[in-house]
């Protein structure tokens, strides 16, 4: 494998008598979406501030492209550093300046270019991440998911090459943090940089993460891909992630991939040969244009309330949902034939009519902030034997999708 | 031998040992307090003098002419409020006490070096501690404490050179002007009490004046103010840059105790320094 970007080597820190970190050992990859889980106060910021150098570990070694930072010269560090930017996790935004003067400060204070240069930087950036309206207003005037996009903004001015994320989504909606962290997989994915996030948001960093490293009782315990996690047993599995994943499921109605997986398995292992199920596939087309128009927010509140209505009426009949893409539930109704199924979807499809549409379009509708935007609801039933593979149900429930609802927001509403 | 209440060697050796103990015990206390002391003006003096490195770096100009406008500008009314009743109070008590002896012509000098030497740069450095000092430490304090200064390290901004240069560099502006608005409106205050209340003649307190101030009295007075703004600003930086490293307190009850310590800690070095640099220019 590829020399590691950053690596530890049996870093050690104490704060008085208390140990924070135990000869942790770990590797994070160029290009890639690192995410550090554990619990709160388990050591993880600590260990993101050794990486940018705001603390020094008491032990061991920490290695920049395979060299030891402590072994660098002062011109290798600065030119080490200079690659790397951090997110804070309560932002530490400048308070008595504006949003235009927080994003252009790294650029004033430590470039060369013209104010013109630095003004056109600053807007892309400000349009990039949705700040027009709050271009004079200081931090204190904005929302949480305002300074979170503020504080991203500022940390990105510099077209860094490594993006370290202290807790992104701390005191954020579930709206708001899916919003923040596919806002980072679309910006990692745009300037290609390498992020290294400190999380709580499981399993919802899954999705955007190439590597997952697990700190447990100040160690690293895991390091690996999120699919080799799920395999992942240890005290830290039950502990953490499942406690987290139950509260997932209770804000959004929806179980986590891995959670899909596992329930799917256990039922259908039930189920003779032969027995059939069936299942829905539901799609939110043009989702994408309500990013664009009406921003993350907007979409991610159409999700929501999608999942959380999805969840309320199939539940009752033994169904499990999951969010399978950006925009796509799977729903499993392990005990219903096609015909049952059929006729549930009608009752569904009128209540949606009645409860669910009006709901999005008030949210929806009101992030638009007076952009015309139009989603339109697709689902699709397909029947399956526990015998064959669930993927081609999917595909299969896919191909026969039609439209369940239409929700328009015109202009100025 | 087994220990007993009444064994010579056992009890008795105790508490000799705790006797002895408790004697060193205040020695101890102070050695460690004193140690402390030394540390903080070691630690403090290499932050001034990294933050004099700073001075004439690149882009800090209109940074510091912003300091010197909340420093300096912003603290001109405070002053001349001060220094006027100060400068009045002074004339009445100088003419009830000179005109005893028939030496009321006097109140002139006696207001004007008063002021010039002592009151005028003691005074003007209280009044900024307290008005912007105080202000210094609760912003940098602040700016600690929510990961701003944090922030400007993972930016590659230097905090030293970016927050605290511009302000020590003000403040050495701006303390002299300020003691010369002070003097200024102070014999302004001895004039307007001894000559325009009291009936003392005008040319007199003027003549006074002229006759027993040497520039070296107003140098003097200049010097003071100078070392009183490397003092004040020093101090005042460095407990709002250090308040995250208190060990009695955290968070925002740091930035309070810090603040409260910038300010009592600057008057107490205004009047010791004072002490110092008068015995050392006369």
């Amino acid at each position: 494998m590829d020399t590691p970007l950053i690596e530890f080597k049996n870093v050690t820190k104490r704060f008085g008598t208390k140990i924070v970190l135990d000869r942790v050992n770990l590797q994070i990859y160029e290009g890639q979406i690192t995410t550090i889980i554990g619990l709160s106060g388990s050591g993880k910021s600590v260990m993101l501030k050794h990486i940018i150098g705001l603390i020094q570990p008491d032990e061991g070694t920490i290695f920049f492209r395979g060299k030891p930072i402590a072994q660098m010269k002062r011109a290798e560090l600065d030119a080490a550093f200079a690659q790397i930017s951090y997110m804070f996790q309560g932002n530490a935004l400048f308070d008595s300046h504006t949003v235009y003067d927080n994003i252009a400060m790294p650029l004033r204070e430590t470039t060369n270019l013209k104010k013109a240069e630095i003004d056109r930087r600053v807007m892309a950036r400000i349009e990039q991440t949705e700040l027009t309206e709050a271009i004079s207003k200081y931090p204190s005037e904005l929302s949480g998911g305002m300074q979170k996009r503020a504080a991203l903004a500022r940390a990105l001015i510099t077209d860094p090459q490594i993006v370290l994320f202290d807790e992104p989504t701390t005191g954020q909606d579930p709206v708001r943090k899916n919003a923040i962290l596919s806002m980072i997989a679309q910006y990692q994915r745009k300037f290609n940089f390498t992020a290294i996030l400190v999380s709580h948001e499981i399993p919802d960093v899954y999705f955007i993460s190439n590597r997952i490293l697990a700190l447990y009782d100040h160690q690293i315990v895991f390091q690996g891909t999120p699919a080799e996690l799920e395999n992942f047993d240890h005290p830290f599995m039950d502990e953490v992630i499942n406690s987290l994943e139950a509260l997932q499921r209770e804000l959004t109605g929806l179980y986590s991939k891995r959670q899909f997986g596992m329930l799917n398995h256990l039922q259908l292992k039930r189920r003779r040969d032969g027995e059939s199920y069936c299942l829905v596939a539901f799609s939110l087309k043009e989702l994408n244009a309500i990013v664009t128009k009406a921003g993350h927010d907007a979409a991610q509140e159409a999700l929501r309330n999608m999942g959380l209505y999805v969840d309320k009426h199939f539940g009752a009949i033994g169904g499990f949902s999951s969010r399978r893409n950006t925009n796509e539930i799977i729903t499993m109704l392990p005990y219903s034939n096609l015909a049952e199924t059929e006729s549930i979807m009608e009752n569904f499809s009128s209540d949606f009519h009645k409860q669910i549409i009006p709901a999005i379009r008030a949210g929806a509708c009101r992030l638009a902030l007076g952009e015309s935007v139009e989603l339109t609801i697709m689902a699709g039933i397909a029947e399956s034997q526990s015998t064959i593979d669930i993927e081609s149900a999917i595909a299969l429930a896919k191909s026969r999708q039609k439209e369940i609802g239409r929700l328009n927001c015109a202009a100025g509403e | 031998m087994a220990l007993t209440a009444d064994s010579p060697n056992g009890p008795e050796s105790y508490s000799q040992k705790r006797s002895g103990a408790s004697v060193f015990r205040p020695f101890a206390l102070i050695g460690q307090k004193v140690m402390g002391w030394v540390d903080t003006l070691g630690a403090s003096t290499i932050f001034l003098i990294m933050a004099l490195l700073q001075t004439f770096r690149r882009k800090q100009l209109s940074k510091t002419i912003q300091q010197t406008y909340y420093i300096g500008a912003r603290s001109i009314s405070i002053i001349m409020l001060v220094s006027l009743f100060t400068g009045m109070v002074l004339g009445l008590q100088s003419y009830h006490a000179l005109v005893k002896f028939g030496a009321q012509g006097a109140v002139g000098s006696l207001v004007s070096l008063s002021l010039i030497m002592e009151l005028g740069p003691v005074l003007t450095a209280i009044m900024i501690t307290a008005r912007a000092g105080s202000a210094i430490t609760a912003e940098i304090g602040i700016q600690r404490i929510s990961e701003q200064i944090d922030a400007l390290h993972t930016m590659r901004i230097n905090p030293i050179r970016y927050l605290i240069s511009p302000k020590i560099t003000a403040a050495i502006i701006s303390f002299p002007l300020l003691t010369a608005v002070f003097d200024l409106i102070g014999i302004i205050g001895g004039y307007v009490s001894g000559v325009v209340l009291l009936g003392l003649n005008g040319g007199v307190y003027l003549h006074s004046i002229k006759t027993y101030v040497v520039m070296s009295d107003i140098t003097n007075g200049f010097i003071k103010s100078i070392v009183f703004a490397v003092i004040v600003a020093t101090v005042c930086c460095y407990q709002g840059y250090f308040a995250h490293m208190r060990k009695d307190s955290h968070g925002a009850q740091a930035v309070g105790l810090a603040t409260t310590s910038a300010v009592v800690t600057s008057c107490v070095l205004i009047l010791v320094s004072d002490y110092v640099v008068t015995s050392l220019l006369v």
